[in-house]
């Protein structure tokens, strides 16, 4: 019994940390008033990326570096179209997840003459659990750093109330601007952690909708670190609950048919969107571009 | 001088004969699924199949993978509507697709690969995977020192729950009380290309007493075996002959010859034989096989392999009856 616990509980650490960095990715770039759909595309590129520099340099931690420059180089696209030239954010943020789904089997293709795969990187050449320790610390970081410091101070400024921000002298969209950068480099180490800790290679789509599971995660958590944070360690122990229950018998001979087990993650995020997480309130100028007067 | 003139003589002969058969100008569209030619396994066999062609019958190659489970139609058709003479659908997702496009162009001929499409231009590639699944679950049991093998499909669909009948009934074969413990990726298509979770799924298994296990999850599948490596423990691959991939880890692949009966399909096609209906690829005519090769050759002692090969001849014989999920649910 404490040894299934204790497996469903590792289990459950290691599912909800890529879930966990796409969030605190999403999260900065929200709270600075800028809605970030393209989580999954910033994923995408950072499994990419990470993969393949991991295998080439025989190092995960440049692996995981070169995927968090790949996403600050993709989220700053999609800051100048949002930030700058007043792209409506949603249509934008489809366009990088569509870019993402496109340009990494064209830069495979180009690189290893396939499409679908990145090589295997050796299992010494691979995470064991750093990434598991640091995504709790850089949650603790963010939760300080919105908090008690000036510089998020400006950020939750530039995403309630961007003019007071203005009229204190403080750039919005320079504010905005490193918020998105950040974000994205928090979300391809999301990604990354995908394919060089939890699997050895890069996959075609590998991120398989986790990126949109760390947005509602992120809306159940009220756009505020920690609670995001236990919305996605219940993301993860559904997820882990659910592989664990697959085939059990829970009444009768027959188990329960595994696909009612597998919609259970969907079920909950459902479930805590619509009734249990009371009203969540997204920062007043979410979406909002931001013009000087 | 007169040597060289003989010699371009018969280079542009031979050019103008294989011209005269159409060979280079017959053309061949192969239509993978979402796994794509890389996946190691399924869509992988099917393209050595059709490269092969390519390079032996000199024919002309296009291959496009499908992004999501709707393209398949719209490739299919525009394929129809070039000059493409031969069409492969790789994989059962595409059964409707090649149903509704070959009544459409009842000229072209159309293969489909793990479905039957009943119509006098298409033949079906049909496969019987019980039959390899059996063999690989009596090896899988008596490799087992923990009387506990895994199974993880890539979706609970017919095909899958076929490999999955027919595994637990090799395994309990050879022993009645071995546990199987089975389990799925996913409910879409994603399934088949979701690594990091059939490795956790792996590591549920394995840390739940398993000691081997089958893996037919399309791409989905390396997770399986990032788990055997990080366990050292074994798995079975699927398919593809997958030995390489974890050297020494995984205990033997159930293939699936794709490769062969693609090459046979292009070869009919090209050569005017090419007849509609259903082809059956067994352990008998070799179109299933389980893999030994240098990689798994110390994992499978001479004992055991005298025991699988008189399994298999029985299988052959039909004096083994595997379990068959499609008949079960008729």
């Amino acid at each position: 019994m404490i040894d299934s616990l204790l497996q469903i509980l590792s289990s459950t650490l290691r599912v909800s940390t890529p879930l966990l960095f796409a969030a605190l990715g999403g999260l900065m770039s929200e709270r600075s008033g800028v809605i970030n759909i393209a989580l999954e595309g910033l994923m995408l590129v950072g499994a990419f990326t990470g993969a393949i520099v991991a295998y080439s340099f025989h190092s995960p931690w440049l692996g995981w570096g070169a995927a968090a420059i790949s996403g600050v180089l993709l989220a700053a696209i999609y800051a100048a179209s949002v930030i700058n030239w007043k792209a409506d954010q949603i249509v934008a943020g489809t366009a990088i997840n569509m870019l993402a789904l496109g340009m990494v089997p064209f830069i495979s293709k180009i690189l290893y003459g396939v499409t679908g795969t990145s090589p295997t990187i050796p299992a010494d050449e691979r995470f064991i659990f750093a990434p598991i320790i640091l995504v709790w610390v850089f949650l603790l970081i963010i939760h300080f750093w919105l908090g008690r410091t000036p510089s998020g101070l400006w950020v939750r400024f530039a995403g309630e109330h961007p003019k007071a921000l203005d009229a204190a002298g403080i750039g919005v969209k320079k504010v905005r601007w490193g918020a998105v950068l950040m974000g994205g480099a928090l979300a391809a180490l999301g990604g990354a952690t995908l394919s060089t800790m939890l699997s050895s290679a890069y996959a075609r789509n590998m991120t398989a909708g986790r990126g949109f599971m760390a947005l509602a995660a992120l809306i159940f958590g009220k756009w505020r670190p920690i609670p995001t944070a236990m919305a996605c360690l219940l993301f993860g122990f559904t997820e882990a609950l659910q592989i664990r229950l697959q085939g059990v018998v829970l009444w009768g001979t027959e188990p329960v048919p595994v696909q009612f087990i597998q919609i259970l993650p969907y079920l909950v995020t459902v479930l805590v969107l619509a009734g249990l997480v009371g009203h969540s309130r997204p920062p007043k100028a979410l979406g909002l571009f931001f013009e000087k007067d | 001088m007169k040597f060289t003139k003989f010699f371009a003589f018969s280079i542009a002969f031979a050019l103008s004969s294989t011209n005269a058969r159409g060979a280079d100008e017959f053309k061949v569209g192969l239509v993978l699924d979402r796994g794509g030619r890389d996946d190691k396994s399924f869509n992988a066999a099917a393209f050595r199949g059709a490269n092969q062609a390519q390079m032996q019958l000199h024919l002309n190659l296009k291959t496009v993978e499908a992004a999501d489970d709707n393209a398949y139609e719209t490739l299919l058709r525009s394929m129809a509507q070039k000059d493409f003479d031969l069409i492969i659908g790789v994989g059962v997702a595409q059964q409707e697709a090649i149903k509704k496009v070959s009544a459409q162009f009842p000229k072209k001929h159309f293969v489909i690969v793990d479905a039957e499409v009943k119509a006098p231009n298409v033949k079906s590639l049909m496969f019987k995977e019980h039959e390899g699944s059996y063999l690989v679950g009596a090896i899988a049991a008596m490799s087992s020192k923990s009387g506990k093998i895994g199974f993880v499909g890539g979706m609970s669909i017919p095909l899958i729950k076929r490999f999955e009948l027919g595994y637990e009934a090799g395994a309990k074969s050879v022993n009645p009380n071995i546990a199987v413990l089975k389990n799925y990726v996913g409910m879409t298509s994603e399934a088949w290309n979701n690594p990091p979770k059939a490795k956790e799924i792996a590591m549920q298994q394995y840390q739940g007493g398993a000691d081997v296990i089958f893996a037919a999850a399309g791409a989905s599948s390396s997770g399986v075996f990032d788990a055997a490596e990080d366990k050292k423990k074994y798995a079975i691959g699927v398919d593809s002959n997958q030995n390489w991939i974890k050297p020494g880890l995984i205990l033997t692949s159930m293939m699936k010859r794709l490769d062969v009966a693609i090459f046979q399909a292009c070869q009919s096609a090209l050569t005017g034989s090419f007849k509609g209906g259903t082809e059956n690829f067994g352990l008998s005519n070799n179109g299933i096989d389980y893999a030994l090769d240098e990689f798994n050759e110390k994992l499978i002692s001479p004992d055991m392999k005298k025991k699988i090969e008189s399994i298999k001849e029985a299988i052959i014989a039909g004096k083994i009856k595997v379990p068959d999920y499609y008949k079960q649910k008729g």
